[in-house]
């Protein structure tokens, strides 16, 4: 059996680095995710404009101006005379925020009333404009704390110490490239299986191989390994992306991710199976991987987390294999997860594995008998 | 073949004007006869949008709302109870209290709490005593920085209110002061509201793109592309026939998500309809012309769909502007930005749907869809008479 199933492995291997088309596959898709989603994706909220309308009678208003321009998460901060050049700045896009300091500014703050400006948001990008607001209050917390104290005005404010673990500068390629391993893991997994079995489908090689002496689990480990190889491999390419090229902290131990991905890529590769059991041309085995990344993506917490989805959408996603490998992936990077989180978050996907790969292997059966 | 594209445009210019509407009728009439027949096409319009607007409405929210917090009290004197009491009333938060950091240090590495707020032991000495501030420790899980932000930003908010509670109750009103902000378009902050619209741009781009580049890419690998070109139809018919009926399906879907979004989601729609028309129109140009553009470069449905992945599917999503800040990119990124059409949609679209009809932005973005389309759709049209000829 192992001689006929190596046979089988390195025909399919040999299929696949020959085939342009393949190559094609295994090559672009995963470095334009790599460059793409590493730098572009990020909901980090930086160089952004802001207007400035001062009406302030006195000199505070200029000096808490003067503040929000020295803040280097600013682009352009323009300052204004006229509340109907502010609406249209923020209407039509050219700010995500605008800041109205009102005339008596300074003599609040003097007089010890309540002294407070009016922040005003473009809420059509409402998650970035909230942290800028964020920045702003910020700014103008610290002004006016700054100002009291120098006035002996001393108000008892408790300050706020933040200390961000797992990532204290919020970088959000922390948080990004060790995702990508999980993503990366899941396209190619997917689409070398879905394509491989379509192929032989289409070109109607499936039926030899049928009628060879191979049986059908043999067929199958045969059509299931080189999947998990060529994932093991991408796998590691990112890695060593995320620990040279974007010098993420590598705080756990790679043989329990490696052991992780092992289990998932056994899963995926069983969907994939799966797809191509039911596509009969590769058109739709593509179209069938795609029908199953996008929501798989979606909704894994790759980009945003599971903890904001509706209750009833956090329940389906308790079969999603990319949520468990994700978490581990993050978890064994920034935090260093341990054995027995990595196992909690593994023990799923074996059962997924198991379920994806048993539902292959009949409905190969089936469609074969 | 040769032949028959030379002498094509003469033979047009010898049939009347309604002889040359009938047979363009005739082309449509098919094309629209293979849309309805084709599982793979009814998938992609109309059942694809639909997942996809569920998936963005309900699965992809930026709104942490309830994040659980682990609230600290290293000793329960009366101030620090109050602010504890303070986060357990916030709708930003689920608290569980507890009396020692180690207690949350392990479900903070689980994931099991998104932050802990450490009230120090000192709390209750350091505000009563004049010119001490007390401290109050955050650890937030920075994993995911953008909740970490966010959460961030709560915790200040709830202890900024205690205090301008407390500094109203004992008449101290100069802790009062900071700012106000308001949230324009979006009060209740919903990242629904724009996600929505954004992913009916995505829509678009999958029906107006992936769609078109496959089924015509099919035609060519199949050859009756060939086969309609040695007909008296001229190309430019030809691909006229093509894409009045794509436009018309890429219109459909549109109209049905906006259905969606506005009678599901509740998104507010302040704008006009025919500004989403004619914006979504202005869009389905340049995405049909590059759909159109890549079946004639490939030929192939294969490498066809992947083209059409990679160069519109993908770049709609990431570059423009929709989930992810142009600002926040690095330059070399922001430049190219301004190519992809749906950067152009995107802000007109949110602006239908939030603010209003804002015809100065909606003209220029129009004018440079409508730009970028007569690019593709002359490149397509070139492209598909030359690899005939």
């Amino acid at each position: 059996m192992w001689t006929r199933l190596v046979a089988l492995i390195v025909k399919e291997l040999l299929v696949l680095l020959r085939d342009p088309r393949s190559r094609v596959i295994l090559i672009a898709p995963p470095v334009i995710q790599l460059i793409v989603f590493s730098f572009a994706a990020t909901l980090e909220v930086k160089n952004v404009d802001v207007v400035i309308l001062d009406r302030d009678e006195g000199a505070s208003g200029g000096e808490l101006a003067r503040r929000i321009e020295g803040s280097p998460s600013f682009r352009t901060v323009t300052p204004v005379h006229d509340p109907a050049v502010l609406r249209k700045a923020i209407d039509q896009g050219h700010a995500i925020a605008a800041m109205e300091i009102g005339p008596s500014f300074s003599r609040d703050l003097v007089a010890g009333r309540p002294a407070s400006v009016q922040i005003l948001l473009d809420g059509r990008r409402s998650n970035a404009a909230q942290l800028v607001n964020g920045y702003l209050g910020e700014i103008v917390s610290s002004y006016i704390a700054d100002e009291n104290e120098a006035a002996h005005r001393v108000a008892t404010v408790p300050r706020v110490v933040t200390r961000n673990w797992f990532n204290p500068n919020l970088e959000s390629q922390w948080f990004m490239v060790p995702g990508l391993i999980a993503s990366i893991a899941l396209m190619i997994g997917l689409i070398v299986t879905g394509l491989s079995v379509s192929r032989e489908r289409e070109l109607g090689t499936f039926d030899q191989l049928m009628v060879s002496p191979l049986r059908t689990h043999e067929i199958l480990l045969g059509k299931a390994l080189p999947p998990i190889m060529v994932g093991c491999v991408h796998v590691t390419i990112y890695v060593l992306a995320t620990i040279f090229i974007f010098d993420v902290p590598l705080r756990g131990s790679l043989l329990l991710l490696y052991a992780s991905a092992l289990v998932f890529l056994a899963a995926v590769v069983g969907v994939g199976l799966f797809i191509s059991a039911l596509s009969a041309t590769q058109q739709q085995a593509i179209l069938g991987c795609f029908l199953f990344m996008v929501p798989a993506t979606l909704l894994s917490g790759f980009a945003t987390p599971i903890a904001n989805m509706p209750v009833w959408l956090q329940a389906v996603t308790v079969i999603n294999p990319l949520r468990y490998f994700l978490a581990v992936a993050r978890g064994v990077f920034l935090k260093g997860m341990a054995l027995s989180d990595v196992a909690r978050n593994t023990a799923p996907l074996v059962l997924i594995a198991a379920i994806t790969l048993t539902a292959a292997a009949w409905l190969f059966r089936r469609r074969t008998e | 073949m040769t032949r028959a594209s030379e002498t094509g445009p003469i033979a047009l210019r010898a049939l009347s004007l309604g002889a040359r509407a009938r047979r363009l009728a005739a082309l449509m009439k098919k094309e629209a006869l293979q849309i309805v027949r084709d599982p793979s096409s009814i998938l992609i319009a109309f059942v694809l949008p639909v997942i996809l607007l569920f998936l963005f409405g309900y699965g992809v929210s930026l709104d942490t709302t309830r994040t659980r917090i682990g609230v600290v009290l290293e000793s329960p004197t009366p101030m620090s109870r109050e602010l504890a009491a303070a986060f357990q009333a916030s709708p930003y938060f689920a608290t569980s209290t507890g009396f020692d950091r180690r207690q949350f240090e392990d479900s903070l590495v689980r994931g099991g709490v998104g932050g802990v707020v450490v009230i120090p032991s000192t709390f209750d000495s350091d505000m009563t005593r004049r010119g001490r501030a007390p401290a109050v420790q955050v650890l937030v899980d920075g994993t995911d920085p953008n909740t970490a932000g966010l959460v961030n930003g709560y915790v200040q908010g709830v202890i900024g209110n205690w205090v301008a509670q407390r500094a109203v109750e004992y008449g101290r009103m100069e802790a009062v002061s900071g700012s106000e902000s308001r949230m324009w378009f979006n009060s209740e902050l919903t990242s629904r509201y724009f996600l929505v619209p954004g992913s009916i741009a995505i829509v678009m781009a999958l029906v107006g793109t992936l769609l078109t580049a496959l089924v015509v890419a099919r035609e060519w690998e199949r050859g009756t592309m060939e086969a309609m070109m040695a007909t008296p139809v001229s190309s430019v018919e030809l691909l006229l026939g093509k894409v009045v009926p794509y436009f018309v399906l890429g219109l459909g879907s549109m109209t049905l998500c906006t259905v969606i979004a506005v009678f599901l989601f509740h998104v507010p729609f302040r704008g006009s309809v025919g500004a989403l028309y004619a914006v979504s129109a202005a869009f389905l140009l340049p995405a049909l012309g590059q759909g159109l553009l890549i079946s004639a470069a490939t030929k192939n449905q294969f490498l066809a769909s992947q083209l059409a992945l990679m160069t519109s599917f993908l770049p709609t999503f990431l570059l423009s502007g929709f989930l992810f800040e142009i600002g926040s990119m690095p330059r070399a990124i922001q430049l190219v930005t301004p190519l992809v059409a749906a950067r152009w949609l995107i802000p007109s679209l949110e602006s239908v749907f939030l603010t209003g009809d804002l015809w100065p932005v909606f003209h220029k973005s129009i004018t440079i869809m409508l730009l970028y389309g007569g690019i593709f759709l002359a490149l397509a049209t070139r492209m598909s008479r030359k690899r005939v000829a």
